[in-house]
């Protein structure tokens, strides 16, 4: 099983010539992902070679539906086009739209959000400002290393990139269901809560590992959820315990959410929902290890 | 971005949002001048970028030119939670019938925007917000419908905006929301929006961020940039492309990704605990390509603050492989020099570690100790750190 991301998946990438675009494909490829085609409209009818593979360009993201039948769109494209590359996606109405692109303007973010709940949400969006997914040994993707380790029972959800790398190596030895880096802008199309449901649906995974990082009240909303409808056990880590206060929020920000954003509100959310938080990331993966030994 | 008062009035009244007339003043002289052209009589504000600047004694009003620049030199310089006053405004100062608030926000929970509105303004937001939340409407802004002129009725309406002068909040409402898309910002605030005795509604005050993502097609919006009140080390590391905080520590931090950057913060704090109490010293995300030149520029920045006593280098190889994390190190110390002068600890993992590892110990560089989890390499880093103090 695994969530959003399976060995049937067909991927494609928007931004496919250019150079990040291009040098993860091969890195896609290498880990074993189907990668089907992609696009751009400069350079469609075109073949690109990568990793000994010839794969076609396309103009949209439709014309590459209707030719290889994919359904899930890596992208790659500057900030400044990412907007329309989003928007054409979510019109061609892929599964799943993984935005890696950092630096995108929170109102173009917002503009394709709202798009897509306009349009029915027949798209998933993964990020922005994201490392993307990988449900290991079976497709990647976006940019987490594949080699970190193997397939296995835990679910990972994370904001920060390189957060992920690093919990996935302490927990190598027992391996991923998937691990969603669902990134750590303001707007984003895929939530705790959005993996925290899919985890919990998903019958290859058997216990969550969330990490979380200050600003925002998306962890408590997650505690909220986990007390509610998550029935697996889950452990979480927050970053930024002692980062300084009032870095980057907004005091208009704190009333929406009516949470401080501070690791400690953060925590003791978590805790109150049952989770146990670690301290540090090697904590946090003992005390999943723990829970994963004694599951029985 | 933050913006001071004056910058967020200056694109309000660009945006046609009312202000009232008025300009900064960098000296005491200037506040005298602004204040004759004037006319009447003034209020003199310190331009700080946090609130309670009344109560500190950061607004003041003057019927005369001479006492204008009395009270401005009594603002300039005056410490208001640790910010302190480099300009003041000078405005018409004006009488008041009615106190709103206003604002346009981002609402991350519900992945759009926000508009917030009270007919009762003036006090602290948090305040009302709490005590009076009934009095506070808070309206979902559809990103691509946006505000017009039945919207921003809708949103004044449900602020309870009395009827005289609903209309004419309904079209600064509109304007605001024009500022808000047009300028890129993450958040407008108004407090207070008054009405006054002429039934004249005005923005009194003006707070506004902007998204920085936003650079590439807001040329406008480097100027606004108070070069002044930034940290020396905070300008060079962002000269360089460098995401870099200063933090008041002596363990200086190299890591890349900002959540493993954080999370090296956090497990720095705790070591120190067993180290005299060490922290910290900056926040310094490489990013992804951790290259001997971006090493360098680092390095040079953490050592050119003189609190830090040790480095501690936290690098998980994802895309950047570690030989050439590794390499980057060993080449920034040779570029360094004789500037590289504290003891640094290196923790490497993830792609390529066998070698990255090899070639810091064929380096074999004096200053340079490796560890091998991240854990133990704060320890050490505080631990060294702790000696040095």
């Amino acid at each position: 099983m695994a969530i959003f991301l399976t060995e049937n998946s067909k991927v494609i990438v928007q931004g496919i010539t250019g150079s990040e675009g291009t040098k993860h494909t091969a890195r896609m490829l290498k880990s074993g992902t189907n990668v089907v085609g992609g696009v751009n409209p400069r350079k469609a009818g075109t073949k690109v070679e990568i990793e000994g593979q010839s794969l076609p360009v396309f103009a949209t993201v439709a014309e590459a539906i209707a030719e290889t039948g994919a359904d899930v769109s890596v992208i790659f494209v500057p900030p400044k086009f990412a907007k329309d590359a989003v928007l054409e996606a979510i019109d061609a109405e892929i599964g799943l739209a993984v935005v890696i692109t950092e630096g995108i303007p929170v109102h173009d973010s917002a503009y394709f959000w709202a798009h897509a709940v306009a349009t029915g949400h027949k798209t998933r969006i993964i990020g922005p400002n994201c490392p993307g997914l990988i449900s290991p040994g079976k497709s990647n993707a976006g940019i987490i290393p594949a080699d970190i380790t193997g397939p296995g029972k835990i679910g990972l959800v994370s904001k920060s990139g390189t957060l992920t790398y690093q919990m996935m190596y302490e927990l190598r030895d027992i391996g991923f269901s998937s691990a969603v880096g669902i990134g750590g802008d303001p707007i984003i199309g895929t939530t705790h809560i959005d993996a925290l449901a899919a985890f919990e649906a998903d019958p290859e995974t058997e216990l969550i590992v969330m990490i979380g990082e200050i600003g925002g009240d998306a962890e408590e909303r997650a505690a909220a959820y986990i007390k509610e409808h998550v029935t697996k056990p889950v452990v979480g880590y927050v970053a930024g315990f002692t980062a300084p206060e009032g870095k980057t929020m907004g005091h208009a920000g704190a009333i929406v959410s009516g949470s401080a954003g501070t690791a400690q509100a953060k925590k003791e959310a978590l805790e109150a929902a049952g989770v146990k938080v670690g301290k540090t990331p090697s904590e946090t993966a003992a005390l999943a290890r723990e829970l994963f030994t004694a599951r029985g | 971005m933050d913006l001071y008062e004056y910058q967020a009035k200056d694109l309000f009244a660009a945006h046609g949002v009312p202000v009232l007339p008025g300009d900064v003043a960098s000296t005491p002289e200037e506040a005298r001048a602004i204040a004759e052209r004037l006319g009447q009589t003034v209020v003199i504000k310190a331009q700080v970028k946090t609130g309670g600047r009344g109560k500190a004694g950061g607004v003041k009003l003057s019927d005369t030119a001479d006492g204008a620049q009395e009270k401005a030199e009594a603002i300039l310089g005056l410490d208001i939670k640790g910010h302190i006053t480099r300009k003041v405004l000078v405005t018409v100062a004006s009488d008041i019938a009615e106190e709103y608030y206003f604002s346009f926000l981002l609402d991350r929970a519900n992945r759009t925007f926000l508009a917030m509105a009270s007919a009762e303004g003036g006090m602290e937001i948090e305040q009302l917000a709490v005590e009076r939340p009934d009095a506070l409407a808070k309206v979902p802004v559809d990103a691509i419908k946006g505000v017009d002129l039945a919207t921003a009725r809708d949103i004044a309406t449900q602020a309870k905006i009395p009827a005289a002068v609903l209309e004419q909040a309904a079209e600064v409402i509109v304007k605001l929301w024009e500022t808000f898309v047009s300028e890129d910002a993450t958040l407008v605030e108004v407090n207070p929006l008054v009405r006054d005795p002429q039934d004249k509604v005005i923005a009194l005050d003006g707070k506004v961020t902007l998204d920085e993502n936003a650079a590439f097609r807001q040329p406008g919006h480097a100027a606004l940039v108070d070069k002044d009140a930034e940290d020396p080390l905070e300008a060079a590391a962002k000269a360089k492309d460098l995401n870099y905080v200063k933090l008041d520590g002596q363990v200086g931090i190299i890591g890349n990704g900002a959540g493993l950057v954080m999370s090296t913060l956090d497990v720095v704090a705790y070591a120190g605990e067993k180290h005299k109490g060490v922290k910290p010293a900056n926040f310094l995300d490489i990013g992804g390509g951790a290259s001997a030149e971006v090493m360098a520029n680092g390095l040079h920045i953490i050592l050119g603050d003189p609190d830090v006593k040790s480095v501690f280098v936290n690098v998980f190889g994802g895309i950047t492989a570690c030989d050439a994390v590794a390499n980057g190190i060993v080449a920034a110390l040779q570029i360094l020099g004789d500037e590289a002068t504290k003891p640094l600890v290196v923790r490497l993992d993830g792609n390529n570690v066998d070698e990255g590892r090899r070639i810091l110990a064929e380096a074999n560089h004096p200053l340079v100790t490796v560890v091998d989890t991240m854990d133990n390499a704060a320890d050490k880093a505080a631990e060294l750190a702790a000696a040095g103090v």
